[in-house]
């Protein structure tokens, strides 16, 4: 856990106990394993990557996917740390666009209402997927796999009905335009401080004068913003203890009065919710939905909180980690094709990473349970 | 005035009034009886043991003291006054504690979280409500230590922590959320000698402040090294209630295991039982 420890009410000193340095201390937190890989990818691509990898639009570039997988990956992590999973949040940002998409061009609605339609019919599947584990007692890999299947299949057959007949949507741009919410959820964010930055010289420009970058695009300061809001809930509020403590031992946790029924479909509900933010970022950056959207980001949601430092069985890990795990898997991504790397590399990175976390992890757990 | 011992200082008072006590207490399950009338009080400040031999029906009585189970038959009172429990939350909000065998501890957590698991102290409001992490450091730390234990700190891990250091992590838990009447299933049952006897001194520093203990064991020295009064549960009845200094071992062991067989067997084992 990563409490503070505060040194003036530190115990008196127990003669038995060796005085643990920083590393054997730094060792115990969940997100180390994250940052370590962080840094050692980072090493790795200054060393063979082109130098435009790591100039502000290109890291701009590789930031961006980072972020969208990111806001899942917090969500995922939230809900592992809580004990279950969520095999449908991939699905789930298809559908999320569908009836995003459906909202805005179908029916013409304003953000003001797409948005939190889209947002209540995401959390209501989550709330289904999540009263169907905790009643059943099922497990809930089965569970979100069927919705996996049911989500994607109901993209495909929603989308033909709303398109007339494709898999495609198309006109959300124009659909949206001008609405005042728009901003938020799209384009780039502080683009006058960045024209303003380049007038300064200190960013690059085109030979016009205007930025390279125009501005730091929104999702990255949503995944931000959500990395922080996760990590204060964990570490600081009661329902953050309900979260561990309902991953860590349910039964134990209902006992001391933890009501682990309501934290666990809160969970599956703001993984849901996750889901349904990214496709609607995603889906007004490209203005269009297609059913492929958010294909096979559940696994790589997970693996992210996985190499962020959840363990599988629950009840440890941290949002902070996911953050960086999904940073590591944006810059492996798009790093690659600053190199002379075949990109098809990737998929091959993506496992041995994985396998790395996940003994990493076993051993961290061990350590701080003081298993031997 | 009884004789004081390493894990038993000071008496109780005899007019002290009971704060539970439980009155033929029946709890049938369909056709198995499974108590059969059992009576049983507890007073401030003392340590009743609960003994018995397995099936003896200590776990259905305890379960029925802590709301678990609703008695078929019998009354249950609180400062004289009749009590119905309808779930183990509205015996808790009475003051009676239980810590059972599983402790309710996740080994995960720091003990930080664990202790208030559940029971978060809050400052702020809105938005900004959250954990009052300082004060709840603070007060493991010195919780712990009025109970012998020194923490690394605060944010150590329950999995970190000895069978007898858990044990005492929840029983302070208990107490300090305010339990009146603490009941204790077992709890030397799985450890070793010297955590046990941590345990013991636990419950007699517990019992010191006043609270009442029931101390559930099949074991008869870690009972007679702690323990006020001594009521024997068998096949469902109770056997009757000792004092302090008024019963033997011996007496005990024979009581428990119903007199005759256990004589027989203790001389084929020659008094190793």
């Amino acid at each position: 856990m990563a409490e503070v420890v505060q040194p003036a009410i530190q115990a008196a000193k127990d003669e038995r106990l060796k005085k643990e340095g920083l590393g054997a201390r730094l060792m115990k937190r969940p997100e180390l394993g994250a940052i370590a890989g962080v840094i050692l990818v980072t090493t790795f691509f200054l060393i063979t990557a082109d130098s435009a990898m790591f100039t502000l639009s290109g890291i701009m570039n590789f930031m961006t996917p980072a972020a969208q997988l990111g806001i899942l990956a917090i969500g995922a992590a939230m809900l592992m740390i809580g004990g279950e999973f969520d095999l449908s949040i991939g699905s789930m940002v298809a559908f999320a666009g569908l009836i995003f998409g459906a909202a805005t061009v179908t029916l013409g609605l304003p953000l003001i209402f797409a948005i939190p339609l889209t947002m209540i019919v995401a959390a209501m599947i989550g709330a289904v997927n999540g009263s169907i584990v905790l009643r059943t007692g099922l497990p809930s890999f089965i569970v979100t796999l069927a919705f996996l299947f049911v989500l994607r299949g109901a993209s495909l057959v929603g989308l033909k009905i709303a398109s007339g007949g494709s898999t495609q949507l198309r006109g959300v741009r124009d659909a949206v335009e001008g609405d005042w919410l728009a901003p938020l959820f799209s384009g780039d964010a502080f683009g006058p401080l960045f024209v303003w930055l380049a007038e300064a010289g200190v960013i690059e420009t085109f030979n016009n004068g205007a930025p390279k970058v125009p501005g730091i695009p929104v999702e990255i300061l949503w995944f931000a913003f959500l990395a922080l809001v996760a990590t204060y809930v964990l570490l600081r509020t009661p329902a953050g203890n309900w979260i561990f403590a309902a991953g860590g031992d349910s039964n134990a946790a209902s006992n001391s009065g933890v009501p682990v029924r309501k934290v666990k479909v809160s969970l599956f509900m703001l993984t849901a919710m996750c889901g349904a933010l990214v496709a609607i970022i995603t889906v007004m950056d490209s203005g269009s939905t297609d059913a492929r959207r958010g294909f096979m980001k559940e696994f790589e949601a997970i693996i992210a909180a996985v190499i962020g430092g959840c363990l599988l069985t629950g009840g440890y890990g941290s949002a902070i980690g996911a953050f960086f795990g999904a940073i590591i898997f944006g810059m492996v991504t798009i790093g690659l094709t600053y190199t002379d790397f075949d990109q098809d590399w990737f998929q091959i990175f993506l496992g041995g990473m994985l396998l790395i976390a996940v003994l990493f992890n076993n051993f961290i757990r061990k350590r701080v349970t003081g298993e031997r | 005035m009884t004789q004081d011992s390493k894990f038993h200082h000071g008496d109780v008072s005899t007019d002290a009034k009971p704060i539970i006590e439980m009155i033929d207490i029946e709890k049938h399950f369909g056709n198995i009886i499974a108590l059969a009338g059992v009576s049983f009080d507890v007073k401030p400040g003392e340590c009743h043991c609960l003994l018995g031999d397995n099936g003896a029906g200590k776990s259905t009585f305890i379960k029925t003291m802590s709301g678990v189970h609703k008695p078929t038959h019998g009354t249950i009172t609180i400062d004289g006054k009749p009590m119905n429990f309808s779930s183990p939350r509205d015996a808790m909000e009475a003051g009676i504690a239980t810590v059972f065998q599983d402790l309710a501890m996740i080994p995960l957590m720091s003990v930080t979280r664990n202790f208030f698991m559940g029971r978060e102290p809050t400052i702020g409001r809105g938005p900004t409500k959250r954990m009052d992490v300082q004060k709840m450091n603070e007060t493991v730390v010195e919780e712990m230590r009025k109970m012998g234990i020194n923490l690394r700190g605060p944010d150590q891990a329950v999995g970190t922590l000895s069978g007898g250091e858990r044990q005492t992590v929840a029983i302070a838990r208990a107490v300090y959320f305010g339990a009146r009447v603490l009941i204790l299933d077992e709890p030397t049952s799985a450890l070793g000698v010297r955590q046990t006897s941590n345990v013991l001194a636990t419950i007699d520093r517990v019992r010191k402040q006043g609270v009442g203990v029931v101390f559930i064991s099949h074991n008869v020295r870690h009972a007679l090294a702690v323990g006020d009064r001594f009521t024997v549960l068998n096949r469902g009845k109770t056997l009757g209630t000792a004092k302090r200094g008024e019963i033997t071992p011996e007496a005990l062991q024979d009581l428990m295991a119903g007199g005759q067989e256990l004589a027989q067997l203790e001389g084929s084992l020659e008094g190793t039982v």
